[in-house]
C-alpha cells in the first residue's frame, strides 16, 4: 500500500515537473526546420554563370588590384608592348552594355569582338572556344547582373608592327582552332569534365605550354611547360615526371594542390598561387576531381633525358656551403632530411619543381619567399620569408645547388650568376 | 672554394669572429671568405632563428615575416625594416590590407601577402601587436647637435610657426602609438622613418583620408624630415610599450585611420 502510494505520488511529482517544464514561458522554441531557400530559376542560373567565370578567372585579369571588380584597366606586359584589359562589366557606354549573348558567344568562340575587331591572344580565346554556347550563355548572363562601371577602356601600347591587328590573321592561322569542346567517347563522363574544365575555362595552356617568339602555344607541346613571359616564372610541364608530370601523384594530392594550395607533394606559388586564390578554390570537389583525374591522365612523355652524372658534378666546397646554409636557415621548417612538414611546409626531397632543369622558381621562393594562398580549405596557409636580404648571390645557388642534388634529388648544380639576374627582379 | 670557413658555418660565428680570423696568418683567401661569409650568416643567425613549438599555431604562421621582422616582430639588424611588435592592431592591419591592395607599395611585401584573406591579415596583425620582446639597441651614429635639437623640438612640441603638431600629440607621449590606428616610433630605425616620412611627401604613400600625415609632411622640410627620424631613432625604450589608448586627448588634426 505504502508502495503504491509513493508510486503514484512519484508519478504526479513527475508529471508536475513534466508539465512546468513544458509549460515554461522561456522554454526554448525548437529549433525551427530551416525552411528551403527558394532558389528560383534566375538565381540558380546567375550563381552558374558566376562559378563558370570564376573557373575561365575572368576576374584576374578584368580587375585592377583595388578597382572595380571587371571594370578592366589592367596592364598586361607582353613581349610586344602592354596591353590594357577591356571593361567587361554591363556599361553601356565603356563596358559590355550593349552586347548580346550572341556576341558574347563569338567573342569567346572565334576571337572577334562585338566592333569585328581580332582579339590579341592574351584573351585566351584559344582555349574559350571549347566553351559550350549553354556555358557562355550563363557567363553571359552573369556579367550583365553585375554592377556597371563607367571606365574607359585605355588604348593599348604595342609596338610596330604588333600594333596592327590585321596582322592577328597570321597568328590565327598558326595557332587557333575554332570549336568547341569535343567528347572523347572512349573516356569516362569524369575525364571528359576535366578535359573540358582545363582545356577550356581553366586555359591552363596559357602558361603551361611554351608561348614561342610569335607568342603562340604549339598543340604538339601542350602542357609540355614554359617561362611565362614578362613574369619571370617557369610553367613546369604537365606531362613531364621531371617536372610537375603527375603521373606519380595520388588524384587527392593533385585535387589539394589545385584547390587547397597545398598538398602533400608540393604547394603553389607565383602565379599559379593567383589563380588557385581567385579561381581553383571556388571549383566544386568535383570539378576539382575531374581535373584531377585528367590531369594525372596526361600522356607522360619523359622527352626530357635525366641529367647527366657529368651535369651532376658539383663542386664539393660548394655542397658544403650549401648544407651549412640549409642546416641554418631551411631544416627548421623543411627538415634536415628534406622530408618537409607536409602539407604545411612542402617537402624538397623528391619535389620535382625543385629538380627540374629550370631553376627559376627554386631561386625565386629562396630570394623572395612567399606564401600560399588563403583558400576556403586553407584560410591561414604557411609561409615562406625571404632571404634576399641575407644571402648573396654565392650562398643562394649553393643552397638551392644544394636542395637540388641533395637526397637523391635528380637535380643539376646552378651558378650564382643564375641568382643575380633573377634578384634584380622585382617579385611580381 | 671557401674550405676552411665553411666546415665552421655549423657554429654561431658573429661578425666579430672576423677579426681573429684574420689575425692569423691564413692565406688571403680563407680571411676573404670568411668577411664575406660570416657577415650573412651572423645577421640571420642573431636575427632570425626560427622558433616555434607547435606546427599549428600562429607562431608558426608567420615564420615568413621573421627574416624581416624578427622573430617577434622586433626588427633586425638591417635598419630598413622596422620593429611592428607592439604597434596598433588596426594600424599593422591596415598596412597589411594596404600591401595586398597595392595602396601601399612595397613590392616584397606586396608579393608576399597579396593572396592573403581579411581575417587572417587581421589574425598576424593582432599577433604582432600582442608582442613586447626587448628593443634592439639604439641608433648611435654620431649626429650633430643642432640636428637633434631640432628634431626634439618638432616631436615633443612641434613647430606651431609652419604648422607642424608634435609627433607625441598623436604618437603617444611614449610613442608607443595610439589605439586603433597609429603607429608607435620608438624602436624605428632612422633609415626607415625618413624612408617613410619621405615617400608621404611625394605622395608614394597615404592613409586614409583625411590623411593627417600627408598634411603634415607637406610642411617638413627634408632637413626637417632627416633631424626628427635621428632624434626618434635615438630615443630609449619606454617601460611600457602599450599604446595608448583611443582619442585619450584631442588630437590636432582629423586623422582617417583614426575613425
Amino acid at each position: 500500500m505504502g508502495l503504491r502510494i509513493a508510486v503514484v505520488i512519484s508519478v504526479l511529482v513527475a508529471a508536475g515537473i513534466a508539465l512546468v517544464v513544458l509549460m515554461r514561458p522561456n522554454a526554448p522554441p525548437h529549433t525551427p526546420v530551416a525552411a528551403p531557400v527558394a532558389v528560383n530559376a534566375t538565381t540558380q542560373y546567375l550563381n552558374r554563370g558566376e562559378y563558370l567565370a570564376r573557373a575561365g578567372d575572368c576576374v584576374a585579369c578584368h580587375t585592377t588590384p583595388n578597382g572595380h571588380q571587371f571594370a578592366g584597366g589592367r596592364a598586361m606586359a607582353t613581349p610586344f608592348g602592354n596591353l590594357y584589359v577591356p571593361n567587361i562589366t554591363p556599361d553601356d557606354e565603356t563596358g559590355i552594355g550593349q552586347w548580346t549573348a550572341d556576341d558574347f558567344y563569338t567573342m569567346m568562340h572565334t576571337g572577334v569582338s562585338r566592333n569585328g575587331a581580332l582579339m590579341y591572344p592574351a584573351m585566351p580565346f584559344a582555349s574559350y572556344t571549347k566553351v559550350t554556347r549553354d556555358d557562355c550563355d550563363a557567363i553571359y548572363a552573369y556579367l550583365m547582373s553585375v554592377p556597371p562601371v563607367r571606365q574607359r577602356n585605355r588604348p593599348h601600347e604595342l609596338r610596330f608592327p604588333f600594333n596592327k591587328r590585321e596582322l592577328l590573321v597570321g597568328w590565327r592561322a598558326l595557332y587557333f582552332k575554332e570549336g568547341e569542346y569535343v567528347a572523347d567517347k572512349s573516356k569516362s563522363a569524369q575525364w571528359n569534365r576535366g578535359a573540358y574544365l582545363v582545356e577550356g575555362l581553366g586555359h591552363c595552356a596559357m602558361c603551361h605550354t611554351a608561348i614561342n617568339a610569335l607568342g603562340g602555344s604549339s598543340e604538339s607541346k601542350a602542357f609540355e611547360g614554359g617561362m611565362i613571359p614578362n613574369q619571370n616564372w617557369y610553367a613546369p610541364s604537365l606531362t613531364s615526371n621531371r617536372e610537375a608530370g603527375l603521373g606519380h601523384w595520388s588524384e587527392k594530392d593533385i585535387g589539394d594542390l589545385l584547390q587547397v594550395g597545398v598538398s602533400n607533394r608540393a604547394t603553389v606559388y607565383g602565379p599559379m598561387a593567383e589563380v588557385v586564390y581567385n579561381s581553383l578554390q571556388y571549383l566544386s570537389d568535383e570539378d576539382v576531381a575531374a581535373m584531377a583525374v585528367y590531369l594525372k591522365a596526361l600522356p607522360q612523355a619523359d622527352a626530357e633525358a635525366p641529367p647527366t652524372s657529368q651535369a651532376r658534378l658539383v663542386n664539393p666546397d660548394v655542397m658544403e656551403t650549401g648544407r651549412a646554409v640549409y642546416a641554418a636557415q631551411c631544416a627548421m621548417c623543411h627538415g634536415a632530411e628534406g622530408k618537409g612538414q607536409p602539407p604545411q611546409f612542402p617537402p624538397l626531397a623528391g619535389n620535382q619543381s625543385i629538380t627540374m632543369s629550370s631553376p627559376v622558381n627554386s631561386i625565386r621562393m629562396v630570394l623572395n619567399g612567399g606564401y600560399p594562398p588563403g583558400t576556403k580549405k586553407n584560410p591561414r596557409p604557411h609561409g615562406m620569408p625571404p632571404f634576399a636580404h641575407i644571402l648573396n648571390d654565392e650562398l643562394v645557388a649553393a643552397v638551392v645547388t644544394y636542395i637540388r642534388l641533395a637526397w637523391e634529388n635528380s637535380g643539376t648544380p646552378i651558378s650564382p650568376g643564375q641568382v643575380s639576374g633573377l634578384r634584380s627582379l622585382l617579385p611580381e | 672554394m671557401f674550405r676552411g670557413p665553411s666546415r665552421r658555418l655549423g657554429h654561431h660565428h658573429r661578425f666579430d669572429n672576423v677579426t681573429p680570423l684574420k689575425r692569423q696568418a691564413a692565406p688571403r683567401f680563407l680571411a676573404y671568405a670568411a668577411l664575406w661569409l660570416f657577415p650573412a650568416l651572423a645577421i640571420a643567425q642573431g636575427a632570425a632563428v626560427p622558433a616555434f613549438k607547435t606546427l599549428d599555431s600562429i607562431e608558426a604562421r608567420v615564420q615568413g615575416c621573421v627574416t624581416c621582422h624578427g622573430e617577434s616582430g622586433q626588427g633586425t639588424s638591417n635598419g630598413y625594416f622596422p620593429r611592428i611588435a607592439g604597434k596598433p592592431a588596426g594600424y599593422l592591419y591596415n598596412q597589411l590590407i594596404a600591401f595586398r591592395d597595392g595602396t601601399r607599395e612595397y613590392p616584397p611585401m606586396n608579393y608576399l601577402v597579396a593572396y592573403l584573406p581579411d581575417a587572417y591579415l587581421r589574425e598576424i596583425a593582432e599577433y604582432f601587436a600582442k608582442q613586447r620582446p626587448p628593443f634592439e639597441a639604439k641608433d648611435a651614429a654620431p649626429a650633430d647637435t643642432a640636428m637633434l635639437a631640432r628634431g626634439s623640438a618638432i616631436a615633443t612640441a612641434g613647430d606651431p610657426r609652419q604648422g607642424i603638431p608634435a609627433c607625441i600629440a598623436c604618437h603617444g607621449a611614449r610613442l608607443t602609438g595610439m589605439q586603433p590606428g597609429i603607429p608607435g616610433l620608438a624602436g624605428l630605425r632612422a633609415a626607415y622613418i625618413t624612408a617613410q616620412l619621405t615617400r608621404w611627401r611625394v605622395g608614394s604613400r597615404q592613409a586614409a583620408e583625411p590623411d593627417c600625415m600627408k598634411r603634415i609632411v607637406s610642411r617638413l622640410s627634408e632637413t626637417d624630415i632627416a633631424a626628427v627620424a635621428a632624434w626618434l631613432a635615438r630615443q630609449e625604450a619606454p617601460r611600457d610599450l602599450a599604446p595608448e589608448s583611443a582619442n585619450l586627448v584631442r588630437m590636432p588634426l582629423a586623422c582617417g585611420s583614426q575613425r
